[in-house]
């Protein structure tokens, strides 16, 4: 698992630095960051990526519908998406789940919960 | 005579006749002797097969008894290494914790000395206390030394319409923590908790040294969030201090800002040569 690539999409400056500062665990791993649904459009146009971990509730474009229209493109429709939010009733997981992300996580995150998440998605993936 | 030669004749065939008897009777004598000796013979190797076999038993005990001992041995030392891999893994999660909660007071303590905006400070507070501590309904108030009372400047989460009310300086919880500077706190409301501003489930005090400025008030955790956990008491004691700090220090850097402005302006005044007229 050296050498990933990761897509964080997060309004949030703190939960940005706190992920990127997790995702650190794995060797040699290049994080790119992007602040809506957007902004993550426009950077997976150019980067090339290994899974995306977005939040729901951003300004511009949510999370949600980032997650759709991630699956709808050739390109990325088979890419790993991991939700990580404050909504965490169930209703909330399911859905986003329904959309096409592979794991959903509620906030407050636990480094080591996201790190064993993503190491379940890659070995799932091969 | 030949009476007497006739009887000489049978006596001597019954001496022959003895002879032979006794021939044969000590013929059998010999392979009964043979047979006998062939038994003692017998017996006599049987007896050796039997004290080596007891020897070989008493030699299979006492390795018996000695790989007993050694699996015993085996036994604890397995479970002294089972134990210490128990050791081992609850080590491995109370550092995982530590890491975590490490990483969660890092970003938290870099985020809110990133900038001198006041607006933005108050932002990376109310960041740091729904996404690292999990509230869904608190606020932030800072004591004004004018009136002594407490305010709130930002707050999240509560019904639209909802009135703040100033908070006197020892009055009620928010103003008790205010007064004391110790945190309140509790760890699980009941079921039929419902949000009143005056009765928060958390009120941490905002210090610098020993100065309040201000309180944090927490209302509400997120609904996955069940009670509050180890690495939100050390967030509330960095909160306590670094965001006291942060919010003082950039309210400082606004208002000088603005004298500065200010006495920009009167300096430009003074110093624009009076318009010729």
């Amino acid at each position: 698992m050296d050498g990933l690539r990761f897509l964080v999409v997060e309004d949030s400056p703190t939960m940005r630095q706190l992920i990127s500062f997790s995702l650190k665990r794995f060797k040699g791993c290049r994080i790119v960051e992007a602040v809506d649904g957007v902004d993550a459009l426009k950077k997976l146009q150019t980067e090339e990526v290994d899974m995306v971990l977005t939040d729901i509730n951003m300004p511009v474009m949510d999370g949600l519908k980032l997650v759709s229209l991630v699956r709808q493109n050739v390109k990325t429709k088979d890419l790993p998406i991991v939700i990580i939010t404050t909504e965490g009733a169930q209703e909330d997981r399911d859905r986003g789940l329904a959309l096409g992300a592979n794991a959903y996580i509620s906030k407050p995150i636990q480094s080591s919960h996201l790190l064993k998440v993503i190491g379940e998605i890659l070995e799932k993936n091969g | 005579m030949a009476e007497d030669h006739n009887d000489l004749f049978k006596k001597s065939q019954e001496f022959l006749q003895m002879l032979s008897q006794q021939k044969d009777f000590i013929h059998d004598l010999l392979r009964e002797n043979e047979r006998l000796r062939y038994q003692v013979a017998s017996l006599q190797n049987s007896s050796g097969d039997q004290t080596q076999l007891a020897m070989e038993l008493e030699h299979l005990r006492h390795r018996l008894e000695q790989i007993e001992r050694e699996k015993k041995e085996l036994r604890e030392a397995y479970q002294r290494v089972e134990d210490e891999n128990k050791d081992f893994a609850q080590r491995y999660v109370e550092i995982e914790d530590q890491n975590n909660n490490l990483a969660n007071l890092y970003v938290a303590s870099y985020q809110l000395h990133s900038t001198l905006d006041f607006q933005e400070v108050v932002h990376i507070v109310m960041e740091i206390i729904i996404n690292l501590i999990g509230a869904e309904v608190f606020s932030i108030m800072l004591l004004d030394e004018k009136t002594n009372e407490l305010g709130v400047i930002a707050h999240e989460g509560y019904d639209e319409g909802i009135t703040f009310p100033a908070i006197r300086i020892a009055e009620g919880v928010i103003g008790e923590v205010s007064k004391t500077g110790e945190p309140y706190y509790i760890n699980q409301a009941s079921e039929d908790y419902r949000v009143d501003f005056l009765h928060p489930i958390a009120c941490i005090p905002l210090k610098i040294k020993e100065n309040v400025i201000g309180v944090i008030n927490i209302h509400k955790l997120l609904v996955q969030k069940d009670a509050f956990t180890a690495v939100d008491y050390e967030l509330f004691s960095l909160l306590a201090a670094h965001a006291a700090t942060a919010i003082f220090s950039s309210k400082l850097y606004s208002q000088s800002e603005r004298k500065l402005t200010t006495i920009q302006g009167f300096l430009d005044l003074l110093t624009t040569p009076a318009s010729k007229g």
